[in-house]
């Protein structure tokens, strides 16, 4: 199959599942299968780019032009072929994971969710690999619309005004700063490609490039850093296979993925270097990654506490990105893989105990470890991964990026970076210690949903065997700094 | 025989619909009147593309009328500036016409079908001649008989809603101080000059090229009169009542192209006339037309936030969107005039676009469509529904549609001319869009209330489809807009330089 195939393949195959099931949407087991099959086709589809990335490969479409210098176009990065990789894979087990959780908590318009949930892969997918920053926006705005209708699921007046928050935030500061960022630079270079090194240097005004990376940050409002951060708690009310597979993988990575490519791609680390026009962002990245440790720690809901760990979890990467230097780019372009995984085990383990006990808050959770044993064991791991404990593969991710802080000479970022991890055990691991408290444990009503407990024993310890191949995805990482 | 007939494409274009509009204003039936009208502007489309296909050889065309040479004989131009224009506004009146007969029958007494077509063709008519007209006083008899037929097509809205009658007695009086502003402007004019040719006034205003406060007088008093008719902010008043009042045939016409051809009139007399007095010009465009037009995006969007009725809402926008059209325009420069063209072309298709498919939901609905009252229509009416999704993604101006490409240009022209304070306002304005449009995408979609599909009328939601489809092709491949737009700019341009 040649290259340019590929590229239309992978991306059109989630629209098929989407039209599929809406084909199929009155044989439910049916319906729901597509997302699965969807899932393994993009997923082999990402392994061989993935793999010809590798190996110099070049994947390639341009389908027409839009305006002058700027065309329709597809090329995957090493970057881009990454995140499509994390992005399908976990489609597969979100997949299998949807099936449990929507009919274990009896959810209504199963249909239009697997619909939507499908379209969002297929826009994550395009931006994994869109060819210039026009493309990476308009799927932006396609992953933006298409998540809006799954927030907003359950139709009820939380719901709805948590929608109305989640679109106005994420399409007004993309319509507000990032479109006119984009026109700014293209009325600069006349170019919108992504190319190794960056199009601006030597281009660009240097004195403005901090206004214009501030642009970019704050535009990308899907990267979640403070004060952009609301619309994700607030995305919280949605089923939690959206929180797991779009609020902790697709949507929250496209964000960061698009700033990390803006920043290698179109910016340019050496020229960020030179000016050190991001130096700022480091101290705000960090000031996120704090602040949102702490009110994570305040917060008694699983999964808004999941979300506020998100939060400062993807200021990681924003740091990574603003250090620039390679062992922190490094670290920041793994953290989409690490985090991603993890988190994804954390959201399934908050779903699963929701789904069988119907607990949401964390204090509700004495004794039911002892209940739920392989849940609490595959939320230990994915938490431990999290905090950066070896052997687990978010070690690795953190490392890189300490090590990029100290290679910049920002200790005290460093510093931060442990205490942050610190903060981690504490609002990560107290869920498990509540847990597997004795005293005085409820009796709760159990229902079966073993759909939901496997996905997230899966990803849970692939956490902790990838601590061992991680050179597999680093080779590609490692692709992204060279030039 | 049929080229005697081309040779007068000039005249014809104007003068066709005004000859059919007599014929059927009294005919009883129910659909003749819509027959002729659609017949009559397929020829009319027929000598437009003849018209194009002589612009491309030639570059001009001064049509004479009773072979009287200007400057003492009214006269027709036709050059580069308005040819892409007429295109558009041939192709539209076709499209709305077709679409128009099922929203009259259901909106109107069918027995005043052959009254509506007629002032319908008397309101083609004259708007097709203020885009061709080359003087200035041709130009105010023309305002005034769109007017009128305007003011009377709206009254007829009465059968639905008496508010329309106020609607339409706002927009005769309103209208009749901007036409009267207009037209002592023009007096001013004629006393200094003796010509109302517009080629001649040039001329014959060099003599003073010093200046006169009289001609001054005269400029300002144009200029304000073609702004109330253009609608420019804050002398807007008139149009959201007369928008949103009119029958719904009425107010996809109006607000696709009236507000339009006045525009192009207005930014003409600019750049052809007025612009030997360069000091004079940029005194109106930077103190006058440039700040209005910032208030005009600003506060034409925020009200359409806060509006219940859709079509009051459509029409808040338009206030807004022809502020971006003005704010190009009083920018001076090539990129400026080419991206306001740009914009009027872009506009009318998703202006005309979102009304046709509101006014069908008006007659589906059988009253005024409000917020509450498109509940579920996403369901129950999805094909509409899809088109008006889409026309409504162009007006916030994604990517892929040509609203995009519109707030490209506008962001470019901007840029080169250093605006930043603009730029900003033009972005926040943009992501304001959203939030009144998304108002209706969450009810039509997103409310509780569920329906089953229903069928739709293939006769309207054709023609609401072909301008859909036409929105994301100018969005994918822009050039012949782009190209028309930067044609209209090189001439009126070539007149600023010499």
């Amino acid at each position: 199959m040649s290259n340019s195939f590929l590229i239309i393949l992978g991306i059109i195959t989630p629209l098929f599942a989407a039209l599929f099931s809406y084909i199929c949407r009155y044989n439910n087991n049916l319906r729901d299968s597509f997302g699965i099959i969807g899932g393994l086709v993009t997923f082999l589809i990402s392994l061989k780019i993935f793999h010809g990335i590798q190996n110099n490969e070049i994947f390639q479409i341009t389908f027409f032009t839009l305006f002058d210098g700027v065309d329709f176009t597809f090329k995957v990065s090493p970057l881009g072929s990454i995140f499509s990789l994390v992005a399908s894979s976990l489609w597969i087990l979100a997949s299998i994971y949807t099936i449990g959780y929507m009919r274990g908590a009896g959810e209504k318009n199963q249909t239009r969710f697997v619909i939507f949930y499908s379209i969002a892969i297929h826009a994550a997918l395009a931006i994994a690999w869109s060819g210039n920053l026009l493309v990476l926006f308009i799927f932006y705005e396609i992953l933006t619309f298409s998540t809006f209708p799954l927030v907003g699921h359950k139709q009820n007046a939380e719901s709805q005004s948590a929608g109305r928050l989640y679109l106005s935030i994420l399409v007004g500061t993309s319509l507000i700063f990032f479109l006119p960022a984009i026109f700014w630079i293209w009325l600069e270079t006349g170019t919108l490609d992504f190319q190794d090194g960056g199009i601006l240097i030597n281009q660009f005004p240097a004195e403005y490039l901090s206004l214009l990376i501030a642009m970019l940050v704050f535009g990308i409002g899907k990267a979640a850093i403070m004060p952009i951060h609301r619309w994700l708690p607030a995305a919280m009310v949605a089923p939690t296979p959206v929180s797991a597979l779009l609020h902790a993988v697709a949507v929250v990575k496209a964000g960061v993925f698009s700033f990390l490519v803006v920043i290698v791609y179109i910016v340019g680390p050496e020229f960020l270097l030179q000016t050190k026009s991001s130096d700022w962002l480091v101290w705000l990245a960090c000031f996120t990654i704090m602040a949102s440790s702490i009110i994570a720690i305040t917060k008694d809901d699983l999964k808004t506490r999941l979300a506020y760990s998100t939060i400062s979890q993807l200021s990681y990467i924003i740091l990574g990105a603003a250090l620039a230097s390679s062992l922190a780019l490094k670290g920041a372009s793994f953290h989409i893989i690490t985090h991603a995984l993890a988190k994804i085990t954390l959201f399934f383990c908050a779903g699963a105990i929701y789904v069988t006990a119907h607990i949401k808050k964390v204090s509700e959770l004495k004794g039911m470890g002892f209940k739920l044993p392989l849940i609490f064991f595959a939320y230990t791991l994915g938490a431990l991964s999290i905090i950066g404990v070896p052997p687990f593969i978010g070690s690795w991710s953190k490392f890189y990026l300490i090590m990029g802080s100290i290679e910049r000479e920002f200790i005290i970022v460093a510093i931060i970076l442990g205490i942050s991890s610190l903060l981690n055990i504490y609002y990560l691991l107290q869920p498990v210690v509540i847990g597997f408290t004795k005293n005085s444990i409820r009796e709760v009503k159990l229902t079966k949903a073993p759909l939901t407990v496997w996905p997230p024993v899966i990803t849970g310890l692939s956490c902790l065997i990838f601590f061992f191949y991680a050179n597999y995805f680093l080779n590609n990482v490692s692709g992204v700094i060279v030039s | 025989m049929f080229n005697i007939f081309l040779d007068d494409a000039a005249a014809l274009v104007v003068v066709l619909p005004l000859l059919i509009s007599a014929i059927i204003a009294f005919m009883p039936s129910k659909i003749w009147p819509w027959i002729i009208s659609l017949v009559t502007l397929v020829l009319h489309l027929v000598l437009s593309l003849h018209l194009l296909k002589e612009i491309s050889i030639s570059g001009l065309i001064i049509y004479e009328f009773g072979n009287w040479e200007p400057p003492w004989g009214i006269s027709f131009k036709i050059d580069g500036v308005n040819i892409g224009l007429q295109l558009l506004f041939s192709i539209f009146v076709l499209v709305s016409t077709f679409y128009s007969r099922k929203i009259f029958l259901s909106e109107i007494d069918s027995r005043d079908s052959g009254k509506a077509y007629s002032l319908w063709l008397l309101a083609i008519g004259s708007l097709n001649g203020i885009i061709l007209t080359n003087d200035i006083f041709n130009l105010f008899v023309f305002l005034e008989i769109s007017a009128l037929a305007s003011i009377s097509l709206i009254a007829l809205g009465a059968g639905q809603n008496r508010k329309a009658l106020l609607a339409a007695f706002n927009y005769l009086i309103i209208g009749a101080i901007g036409a009267t502003f207009y037209v002592i402007g023009v007096g001013f004019a004629y006393a200094m000059t003796g010509t109302l040719n517009m080629n001649d006034l040039v001329i014959q205003l060099a003599q003073y090229s010093d200046g006169q406060l009289a001609i001054f007088a005269g400029m300002s008093f144009m200029l304000i009169g073609l702004m109330v008719k253009a609608a420019i902010f804050p002398v807007h008043i008139w149009l959201p009542p007369a928008y949103s009042y009119a029958p719904s045939a009425v107010s996809t016409l109006l607000a696709a192209l009236a507000t339009k051809t006045i525009l192009y009139f207005f930014v003409r007399l600019l750049y052809e006339v007025f612009i030997i007095y360069p000091s004079y010009l940029s005194l109106f465009l930077d103190f006058v037309l440039y700040p209005l037009s910032l208030l005009a995006i600003f506060i034409g969007t925020l009200i359409a936030i806060y509006q219940d009725d859709i079509k009051k809402l459509l029409a808040f926008s338009s206030i807004a969107q022809i502020g971006y059209i003005t704010l190009a325009f009083s920018l001076k420069d090539h990129s400026g005039i080419t991206s306001g063209f740009i914009h009027i072309f872009n506009h009318a298709l998703i202006k005309g676009g979102l009304f046709m498919a509101v006014g069908y939901f008006a007659i589906l609905y059988k009253d005024r469509v409000t917020l509450n009252s498109l509940r579920g229509f996403g369901y129950k009416y999805p094909i509409t529904s899809f088109a008006l999704l889409i026309c409504g993604l162009s007006l916030i101006g994604l990517p892929l549609t040509n609203g995009f490409i519109s707030k490209l240009y506008l962001f470019q022209a901007l840029y080169t001319n250093q605006m930043y304070f603009s730029i900003a306002l033009v972005a926040v304005s943009s992501a304001l869009a959203v939030a009144y449009f998304w108002k209706i995408v969450e009810q039509m979609w997103f409310s509780e209330i569920k329906f089953k599909s229903e069928k739709e009328d293939a006769y309207i939601y054709l023609p609401i489809w072909i301008i859909t489809v036409s929105i994301i092709f100018f969005g994918i491949y822009s050039s012949p807009i782009i190209e028309f737009s930067n044609l209209s700019a090189d001439y009126l341009i070539s007149g600023y330089q010499n």
